[in-house]
């Protein structure tokens, strides 16, 4: 008998066309994750294995004056305290960020923010472990936190990063981009200018699985295994290898299952190390899983950016040149993953998707007594915030103009024969049809039926409004010359093996979190091979078992690993000819390849499968003169550009007018991603990045009070949407593929967060429009949207 | 994974064994329903116990909910879903089954039950709002016997109630008067959330005039609490629009907000008034059969 039980996993696959290559299928992985069976950092059990907990600082900013753990050592079944001293002693109290700065692991001399690092305790269970915590007495002085980010740079303000030598004030870095001069002298004669503070709010990845490891250190072999929630695995054994000196063959870094990243699982936490170093001085495995609150607060946050953005146009509706100044909190310290050579990220995407005569922007960057993070949570290198800005000013211009904002829109849109266009920032935007793209959203939609209606609820006093947000990203980080994290260039290897009976395994270095990479990969194999991709295994996670990459986050797994899978499979293919040659007896010009097999041009008999070549490379048989037997190769994918994937997005919104509370009526999302691998997949990043969306407009936000608590450290408090808050979404695509990549895909894994927040709040607007509301921070709950309604809309910070 | 620390674990299979072991265990001893107020606060380290007395085991002897002639009885351990999915509750006091549909999400209100509810004495508690508005009295038992006490009285602070250490609360009564309906409005920033501010109310009818109405309002004070004055304003008038805002004034007058991240004190006050014209407007139309 056949139960759910004992069928093989694989034959859940039952899709009704399997396409050999692109199409649409069912994710191979999911019915391991949808029966429970998926294998994550805390399923992973260990003989021996003890349980670490982290002691937090309880204030914001504060000179630790001493730390007894003599009670907590008493504790029976106690192994090891650790503080920030003990530490110091091997010289791993601090490690470097993931930008350049320093980062404490266990706090020797203050604490910068609530919820930081200050001593573990390593015990025989979690339970024991935590309890332990309670029994560590540590002595705080409290000083005076710097909470509000514009008030970091006031003279007098106490200085958080005292341990930086010189450091005397809060200043974290400065950065522009653009042509100041050129930029004045537009605004200078425009006929219509148009300025807003605009602020994006902290947000938190908040994935559902937290973060944690298991390091297990071998002292035989002398080698460390550390399972853990990365989404850069290969990333993160180097800088290991950087920071605990430890050789870098001596370690293998695996991430099993991840529960979801969206940038959170980027960088290295204090906890990862700490569990090393526990594992390092016990001799047992040790295994560390942070709870949902410590996650919310002390791990990577995203955005925290307040902006002025400045709009020059001319009155018929030209837009001219955009301006921003910026000031980002970057929390206690710079923990942003950004390439070297732009830690804004790509920010300068401020530009958007218009044809400017200048843009310029001056963002200040400090230092506050927050959680530090940065560039995390789906936002590709902080996109997310630049995409905001132009999509919310170019709303507040329209409304100046009293014009259309699609129309407004329409008339400003980089045109077709532009491309590839060179923006005012000096991005290289490789292809796009964005007029065609914003036309469909507004058909599919109803865009002027929605007007009408508008203006009839409007005639009765009900409060109704369509936003639109048309966005351009950068994504595919990048190119070698332009790109590295600490001296780590991000392009990506990629090795295919296809055995014997024609099965291959293609073996690739970013992690998948939950984007289906082990379907999208196995697609694209199969796509230029024509094995199908049942046959086709990916292996990902396992830094011993892989090639060395970056990992996965700035949505660059398809356009950099993606590109190295096809590159790879080429290759084999190339060999494949040579060997079909041989076994059909004719010259190599005279064959064809049809998905999946060698034929004989103008002899349609005669053709050998890939299988059958598979078999012959393997086997006892001759091989074509200097060709080696087997068949596998390995690349190392270097993106020429960046890619640049674009949309369409329109969202209806009803307002409550007595209550203030927001309904997304409807969403159209029109996606452009280029080349589409899989349709089930590029919907479902859509639909969650919509979510996101959501969210982020509606009601998400890290919240701090003046003494610099986390107001936002539970699940209660960081509301994050639900099925009841999203509409069904309706989703339609236009293909404009790359041209400079290999198979012209451009990535979408952060689409719909990056641009789905504009198009919701400008609905929210819209719909308050009525009352001179011209813009409204978010997150946009009741409460917000009520003051706005009052006249008086406040900033959430 | 948040865990909580030591605690003694106890099962009671009766309502006289879990009173025995109240008495008995003293120290910090407390019931546990379903569990889901009590566990979050000891997994947070909020509240340490000694000692914790499962009560689930009860569910046969105070899970119930008896619709009678002029009462309707509901045992302590009557989960939020049983109260959701009661037809004949919701015939009764429609009230219930609006509030219950806003209440947390289906895994909370499958187990969390209307005596942890009311005990647990969050301000922003929905089902206080509830039995405020209904005139529901609380049915307490100890060592000493079974003592009945008015919602007005059942409160004495923010997760301060009247049961005493070695007591329960066993059941809660509510009185059915004729002529009436009743109706729950909440504003909360998602799904599952607790209230921004909610107002349940109950009017009764006599002819075209109201005989008497009351209203409820969870989240603006530090308990639930009936607003006094509303039932002035409205009795002996015909229901109208002009009653509604004089009886809404009054909710937002009288009631006693503090600014949190849900909202400003001024946001707060006027969700009392509007939510308070939202749901006597709702309840008189049920009474009058307009709506069901
Ligand atoms: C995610 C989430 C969302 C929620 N949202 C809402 C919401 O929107 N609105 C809302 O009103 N509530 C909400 N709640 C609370 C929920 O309704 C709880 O179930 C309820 O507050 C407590 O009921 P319980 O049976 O779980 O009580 P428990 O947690 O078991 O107990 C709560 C307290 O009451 C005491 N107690 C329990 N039973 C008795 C008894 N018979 N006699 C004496 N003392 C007793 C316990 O000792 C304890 O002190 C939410 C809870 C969660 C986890």
């Amino acid at each position: 008998m056949t139960t759910l039980g004992t069928r093989p996993l694989d034959s859940f696959v039952d899709n009704d066309q399997k396409p050999v290559g692109y199409g649409r299928m069912l994710r191979k992985e999911d019915p391991r994750f949808v029966r429970g069976l998926g294998h994550y950092c805390d399923d992973i059990q260990l003989p021996g294995m003890l349980h670490m907990a982290i002691l937090r600082s309880p204030y914001a900013h504060a000179r630790i004056v001493s730390i007894d753990a003599s009670a907590a050592l008493a504790h029976p079944k106690v192994k090891a305290v650790v503080t920030g001293a003990d530490l110091a002693e091997k010289g791993l109290a601090w490690m470097p960020t993931l930008s350049n700065d320093v980062q404490a692991v266990l706090a020797t001399d203050k604490v910068r923010f609530q919820g930081q690092e200050v001593a573990i305790a390593v015990a025989e269970d979690r339970y024991a472990a935590r309890d332990a915590l309670d029994l560590i007495d540590v002595e705080y002085e409290p000083l005076d936190p710097v909470v509000d980010a514009r008030r970091a740079l006031e003279p007098g303000a106490p200085v958080i990063r005292d341990d930086l030598e010189g450091k005397a004030d809060n200043h974290c870095f400065d950065w522009e981009t653009g042509d100041e001069a050129a930029t004045q002298a537009v605004f200078d004669a425009a006929e219509v200018v148009v300025s807003q503070d605009i602020v994006y709010p902290r947000v938190h990845p908040a994935p559902m699985e937290t973060c944690g490891c298991v390091a297990d250190y071998e002292r035989v072999s002398g080698k460390l295994t550390l399972w853990t929630t990365s989404q850069a695995p290969h990333a993160h054994r180097t800088l290991y290898a950087l920071v605990a000196g430890l050789p870098e063959h001596k370690i293998r870094v695996v991430s099993p299952d991840i529960g979801g990243g969206f940038g959170n699982k980027v960088p290295i936490y204090p906890g990862y190390v700490c569990a090393i170093v526990a594992s390092l001085v016990l001799n047992k495995p040790v295994k560390w899983m942070e709870d949902r609150s410590e996650n919310l607060i002390s791990t990577g946050f995203a955005r925290d950016y307040l902006m002025r953005g400045e709009i020059a146009a001319t009155r018929d509706g030209k837009i001219l040149a955009v301006r921003t100044h910026v000031l980002a909190d970057h929390g206690a310290f710079n923990g942003t993953a950004a390439p070297v050579k732009y830690p804004a990220g790509f920010f300068g995407v401020f530009t958007g998707s218009y044809d400017l005569e200048a843009a310029y922007c001056k963002m200040t960057a400090v230092y506050t007594n927050k959680a530090p993070g940065g560039v995390a949570y789906a936002c590709s290198f902080r996109i997310t915030e630049a995409v905001y800005l132009v999509e919310r000013i170019v709303d507040c211009l329209a409304d100046e103009l009293g014009m259309d904002p699609a129309e407004l829109r329409l008339r400003n849109l980089i045109r077709p024969d532009q491309f590839p266009y060179t923006t005012k920032t000096g991005w290289v935007y490789d292809s796009g049809e964005y007029e065609r793209a914003l036309r469909l959203a507004m058909d599919m939609v109803g865009y002027d039926e929605l007007r009408k209606e508008q203006a009839e609820r409007r005639a009765r006093g009900e409060m109704m409004g369509i936003g639109i947000s048309f966005f351009t990203e950068a994504v595919g980080a990048g190119p070698r010359k332009d790109m590295d994290i600490l001296g780590l260039g991000m392009a990506d290897g990629c090795e295919l093996t296809v055995h014997p009976t024609g099965k291959a395994v293609v073996r690739l270095s970013v992690q998948t979190q939950g984007q289906g990479h082990e379907t999208t990969f196995a697609q694209i194999v199969a796509e230029e091979l024509g094995i199908p991709p049942g046959d086709i295994e990916v292996v990902h996670g396992d830094t011993d078992q892989t090639p060395f990459g970056l990992g996965t986050y700035g949505s660059r797994s398809t356009p950099v690993s993606g590109a190295a899978a096809a590159m790879v499979a080429r290759k084999v293919r190339d060999k494949a000819r040579i060997i079909a040659s041989g076994m059909l007896e004719v010259s190599v010009a005279d064959l064809e390849w049809e998905k999946g097999a060698f034929g004989v041009k103008g002899d349609p008999g005669k053709s050998v499968t890939i299988q059958d070549i598979a078999l012959r490379s393997y086997g006892a048989g001759d091989l074509p003169e200097g060709l080696e037997g087997g068949l596998q190769a390995e690349v190392c994918y270097n993106p020429e550009n960046l890619t640049y994937p674009f949309g369409a997005y329109v969202c209806v919104v009803d307002v409550d007018r007595g209550t203030g509370q927001v309904k997304v009526r409807r969403f159209v999302a029109v996606d452009d991603c280029g080349t589409r691998i899989n349709e089930m997949i590029i919907e479902g990043q859509v639909h969650g990045g919509l979510t996101d969306g959501v969210g982020m407009a509606l009601m998400e936000m890290i919240a701090f009070d003046e003494e610099g608590n986390c107001l936002s450290a539970s699940l209660m408090d960081y509301l994050i949407p639900t099925a009841l808050e999203v509409p069904d979404w309706q989703t339609g695509h236009t293909v404009t593929p790359s041209p400079h990549h290999p198979i012209g895909a451009k990535g979408i894994g952060e689409s719909a967060t990056v641009g789905s927040p504009p198009a919701i709040v400008n609905a929210v607007v819209d719909a308050l429009s009525p009352m001179g509301v011209r813009h409204a921070d978010m997150p946009l709950t009741p409460a917000r949207v009520w003051d706005a309604m009052q006249g008086h809309p406040t900033p959430p910070v | 994974m948040q865990v909580p620390a030591p605690f003694e674990y106890r099962r009671a299979t009766s309502v006289d064994e879990a009173l025995t072991l109240l008495g008995e265990l003293g120290g910090t001893t407390r019931l546990v329903a379903g569990g889901h107020s009590l566990l979050p606060m000891m997994k947070l380290r909020l509240a340490t116990l000694d000692r914790v007395v499962d009560i689930n085991g009860l569910h046969d002897e105070l899970g119930y909910i008896r619709v009678g002639h002029d009462e309707v009885r509901i045992g302590a351990l009557t989960r939020h879903r049983e109260l959701l999915e009661s037809e004949e509750l919701a015939a009764a006091f429609p009230i219930f089954r609006d509030a219950e549909r806003v209440i947390a999400d289906p895994v909370v209100r499958n187990r969390g039950t209307i005596g942890g509810s009311l005990c647990q004495a969050d301000p922003a508690e929905d089902l206080s709002a509830v039995c405020t508005a209904v005139q529901a009295s609380c049915v307490i038992r100890g060592p000493d016997g079974t003592r009945t006490v008015p919602m007005e009285e059942f409160y004495r602070g923010p997760f301060e109630t009247a049961v005493g250490d070695g007591e329960m609360l066993v059941e809660v009564r509510v009185p059915v008067r004729p002529n009436g309906s009743s109706a729950y409005e909440k504003v909360e920033r998602r799904a599952g959330d607790w209230a921004i501010v909610s107002s349940g109310a109950a009017v009764w009818l006599e002819g075209d005039v109201v005989a008497d109405a009351r209203v409820g309002l969870a989240a603006v004070g530090p308990n639930t609490t009936a607003i006094e004055g509303v039932a002035d304003v409205l009795r002996g008038h015909e229901p109208s629009e002009d009653a509604y805002a004089a009886a809404g004034a009054i909710a937002a007058e009288r009631c006693s907000p503090v600014a949190d991240l849900r909202g400003s004190v001024e946001y707060k006050r006027h969700l009392a008034d509007e939510l308070t014209r939202r749901s006597l407007r709702r309840a008189v139309a049920r009474v009058r059969g307009e709506e069901g």
